[in-house]
């Protein structure tokens, strides 16, 4: 029989629930600070630049300006790849920074930062991914010949994954029954544009201590991060509280959090900066820019034989992280589409626009919305239907992958082919599916057609997660996690997994602030590692606790072995005698306990959704509106119903599937401007324009997890793009070639002209 | 309405003083530069943040197109971050601060059925959202589906809380009937 919770899997109210619906929840920008100071950044209006002069005297004598950071004065502060300094004397892309002011007010900040006069050396600059490679194409950086990236990251360890190079493709393509090459892009860079826009507080206090309040998915990541761009000798302190939306683009804002400490290191108080909307859409995170030049073998019955191509990742003026996420895309590629023959070669490369970084999906969702439309191909080809070769080639057990570390796992996770059947059950896929580029139904000038996708990940198990479990005289329970809270709402599943490990009333256990001071190391929630990582650690750190408790109790009850010992609502009892009993604050006296827990990282299991859509496009205004998803996954055993449904939702924005149909950044091509970095011109789903959506929720136990579970919410977007551009081919009976597909795409690809020659 | 602004205002810059009757306070702000001021080119959004300390009012796009600022005022869901603060004075404004009621504690049916729904995800759209429902609640209790859409399309949420949203002011709208 099945084992009965207490709260998982239940329906339990968020912890920070009231404070969220009544407007109390401290969001960065909300906290109060005495004798706080305000930062403004002034930007650069060239895409590429030598600052020749830069002049600050007028801005200086502006009463209520503290001190003004530029790069004749910044600290000596690098990160990234090429490692780039938080101000430079090049500017490389249209909002680069040039300097930093810090006032009394921000409208004080603001009216200086105008006053700095700067005198610029205009270079050549180059914003397209192919043309910055070419011989004579403007470089970016002196020892960077190309705009080429050096490959690999080593936070992804010595022997990171740079490709996938496996078997003989020769021999794979002479074994296939059709053999199809395609070039595809994901390359419109849409932006996750979380609702809060990137902000910090720091308080320097010298020589050598910093506190910085952040709104980041990753608190103590940023900590480690910062640590190393400040030196050895700094101590750090990063305290993170309710982020406003992240979707990945937060787990790294090491520039925002600098230009804050280095205004409050000049001024010795705290400094607040705050990006306008403009600036975190202009120069904050955008999505790898991914072109994939591929050939694909395919047999008839859906077996792929080989993969081989040229991978072009786009990353803007400089990488935080784009070689780990090529490294992490490779290996979802071999997770999605099993092959014994591989030769993909990526390359990372720079131009002139604003940086690439963390976006849900993170390498994988890149690749693939480039690589499935070449493997569509080869299935029309072979008149397969593209729900059974994707579930036939989908990891399971038996199969594995090289990760991002560049060791081959044994993949020892469920074959999720029974969710992916409930999926197509609930979306009727069988009896939708026509043909490929045959609609499904013809109304009208409407034609509807439906498409599919699949993502898995194994980054459920990734990194490194540390908390402890403080159990109080009291008989109340204090969870330290370097955890905050971005929206998943695993603050509260942590509460919920230490009420179950020791049979608590839930208002009995809280947690500490995600306080680096506090809490034990974490890398924070990156990808789907909220459920088996972090919530392992935070289990193991209440097991600990509970045996320790037992370990007290046992000689007061007069038992030998804790093994005969429970627990529940603050009483410890002898199993076999349950009238022996001891309440947990007589066994513990005037004393604490501490547990602890740990996780290592594991990268021998992946998660799963498969995504199905349907949507109709009007063949004569181009329009297209998505009618229906259908998400399918297994999740294990679910922890927080109403949290999976809300990420599982999700697929839609933060660079999901909207980035299929509206979503892009627009660069001009002549400037570098991003000529839509502002809420009305970068297009959003409004609530007018919902599809219908049903998440088809499988547990399948997974035995290695205290509870069963594994996380999904990052990987909600992936399998959605390359769905919808398979649905709009299927639709128009055209194939459709590149991201979003626009009514004006739609109009040429079925040789309509529209507008102006 | 226009008439009305124009009327207030042209009391209020007489006596150099802002009237606003907020979360069921009156305040009497001073038209000038400084703490506790009313600056002319500040908006409503920054009064009631950093003037007042009503923080639950949440800025994202400060332009007009995101609908987190949304606030009621004189029965209308509001731009906050599209007024300006010496335009509004005389105005009877409500914020998320304001909905709880004042006396029991006791939250707002609509700020229930968010909870009981989880119809958040982050959190940040959530303010604007609850108080673009309850304007249309007040004005039409009982909202068809196609209605709060329509009601909440000028509210941005970038995690997708939207269905759970919709679910939880229809249930708030069957809860008032």
């Amino acid at each position: 029989m099945a084992e009965q919770y207490r709260y998982i899997g239940r329906r339990v109210p968020r912890r920070d629930a009231t404070d969220v619906v009544t407007g109390a929840s401290d969001f960065l920008t909300d906290l109060k600070f005495p004798h706080l100071l305000h930062g403004k950044v002034l930007r650069s209006p060239h895409p590429h630049a030598i600052i020749k002069k830069i002049d600050t005297t007028k801005a200086l004598k502006t009463k209520g300006v503290k001190a003004i950071v530029t790069h004749e004065n910044a600290p000596d502060w690098k990160l990234g790849n090429p490692p780039i300094p938080l101000f430079d004397k090049r500017v490389r892309y249209v909002g680069d920074a040039v300097a930093i002011v810090a006032a009394e007010t921000e409208r004080i900040a603001e009216t200086a930062r105008d006053l700095i006069k700067v005198e610029y050396e205009i270079l050549p600059a180059v914003f397209d991914d192919y043309e910055a490679m070419k011989p004579g194409a403007p470089q970016l950086y002196d020892d960077l010949p190309g705009n080429i990236l050096p490959a690999g990251d080593r936070v992804m360890g010595p022997t990171c994954a740079v490709e996938i190079v496996m078997g003989d493709c020769a021999k794979g393509f002479a074994e296939a029954d059709a053999v199809v090459e395609g070039h595809y892009g994901y390359d419109s860079i849409p932006n996750p544009i979380p609702m809060e826009s990137p902000a910090a507080v720091a308080h320097w206090r010298e020589p050598d201590s910093v506190t910085l309040w952040i709104s980041n998915q990753a608190v103590w990541g940023a900590k480690s991060i910062l640590s190393k761009v400040f030196g050895p000798t700094v101590r750090v302190r990063t305290i993170g509280g309710a982020c406003g939306g992240s979707f990945g683009s937060k787990v790294m804002s090491w520039q925002v959090q600098c230009y804050a400490a280095a205004l409050s290191k000049a001024t010795g108080q705290p400094v607040r900066v705050a990006f306008s909307k403009g600036e975190h859409i202009g120069c904050f995170v955008l999505r790898p820019a991914t072109r994939f030049d591929a050939k694909v073998g395919m047999k008839k019955d859906g077996t792929v034989t080989a993969v081989e191509g040229d991978w072009i990742v786009g990353t803007g003026y400089y990488s935080m992280t784009t070689q780990s996420q090529v490294a992490v895309g490779c290996g979802e590629a071999m997770i999605a589409i099993r092959c014994e023959n591989w030769n993909v070669k990526p390359k990372v490369v720079c131009t002139n626009r604003n940086a690439s970084g963390i976006v849900r999906g993170f390498g994988g969702q890149e690749l693939k919305c480039a690589f499935f439309p070449i493997l569509s191909m080869a299935m029309a080809e072979l008149s397969l239907d593209p729900f059974e070769v994707l579930k036939k080639n989908f990891v399971k057990p038996g199969g594995g992958y090289f990760w991002r570390d560049g060791v081959w796992y044994d993949y020892r996770g469920i074959d999720f082919s029974s969710a992916m059947d409930r999926g197509a059950e609930a979306f009727g896929w069988k009896e939708k599916w026509k043909y490929w580029l045959k609609p499904t139904a013809v109304k009208g000038t409407k034609r509807v057609g439906i498409g599919i996708g699949v993502h898995g990940n194994a980054d459920i198990g990734e990194d490194f997660s540390e908390a402890l479990v403080r159990l109080d005289h009291d008989g109340t329970v204090m969870i330290h996690s370097c955890l905050a809270e971005h929206g998943t709402g695993q603050r509260s599943n942590a509460i919920k997994c230490v009420a179950e490990v020791l049979q608590l009333p839930l208002e009995l256990v809280s947690m500490t602030p995600g306080d680096s001071l506090v809490t034990p190391l974490e890398w924070g929630p990156a990808g789907s590692r909220g459920t088996y990582a972090i919530l392992s650690a935070v289990i193991n750190a209440a097991e600990d606790v509970k045996k320790k408790l037992f370990e007290r109790a046992a000689p007061k009850l007069g038992v030998g072995s804790i093994a005969d010992l429970d627990t529940a609502d603050g009483i410890v009892w002898v199993k076999s005698d349950p009238k022996r009993r001891i309440a947990w604050k007589k066994a513990l006296g005037l004393r604490t306990l501490i547990g602890s827990g740990r996780f290592d990282p594991d990268y021998s299991l992946a998660n799963c959704v498969m995504s199905f859509v349907e949507l109709q496009i009007d063949i004569e205004t181009g329009k297209l509106d998505l009618i229906r998803v259908v998400n399918a996954t297994d999740v294990g055993k679910v922890i927080d119903p109403q949290g999976l449904e809300g990420q599982l939702n999700g697929c839609l924005g933060t660079a999901g599937i909207d980035s299929a149909i509206f979503e892009e950044t627009i660069v001009d091509p002549t400037t570098g401007r991003i000529l839509n970095a502002n809420m009305i011109d970068y297009k959003w789903r409004t609530t007018a324009e919902l599809p219908a959506i049903e998440n088809v929720v499988s547990e399948t136990p997974i035995p290695s997890h205290r509870y069963h579970a594994v996380g999904v919410g990052e990987i909600a977007t992936s399998p959605g793009p390359s769905a919808v551009l398979m649905a709009a081919s299927n639709a128009v009976g055209v194939w459709m070639e590149s991201y979003p597909v626009t009514p004006e795409k739609v109009l040429r690809a079925l040789g309509k002209t529209i507008g102006r020659k | 309405m226009a008439k009305k602004i124009k009327e207030t205002q042209s009391r209020s810059n007489a006596r150099g003083l802002i009237k606003l009757f907020v979360n069921g306070q009156h305040h009497q702000l001073e038209i000038g530069d400084g703490p506790g001021k009313v600056n002319v080119t500040d908006t409503l959004s920054f009064t009631l943040r950093e003037t007042l300390g009503l923080t639950g009012t949440k800025l994202s796009c400060d332009s007009g197109a995101c609908g987190g600022c949304t606030i009621i005022m004189d029965g209308k869901a509001v731009l906050s971050c599209m007024l300006l603060t010496v335009e509004c004075s005389g105005s009877e404004i409500t914020t998320i601060e304001g909905l709880r009621n004042s006396k029991t504690g006791e939250l707002d049916p609509l700020q229930q059925a968010f909870i009981d729904h989880t119809a958040f995800q982050c959190g940040y759209c959530t303010p604007g959202m609850i108080m673009s429902a309850k304007a249309l609640l007040n004005e039409n209790p009982l909202p068809t589906e196609d209605e709060v859409k329509e009601a909440l399309s000028g509210n941005f949420c970038r995690c997708i809380s939207h269905y759970q949203v919709i679910d939880a002011v229809m249930d708030a709208s069957r809860r008032g009937r």
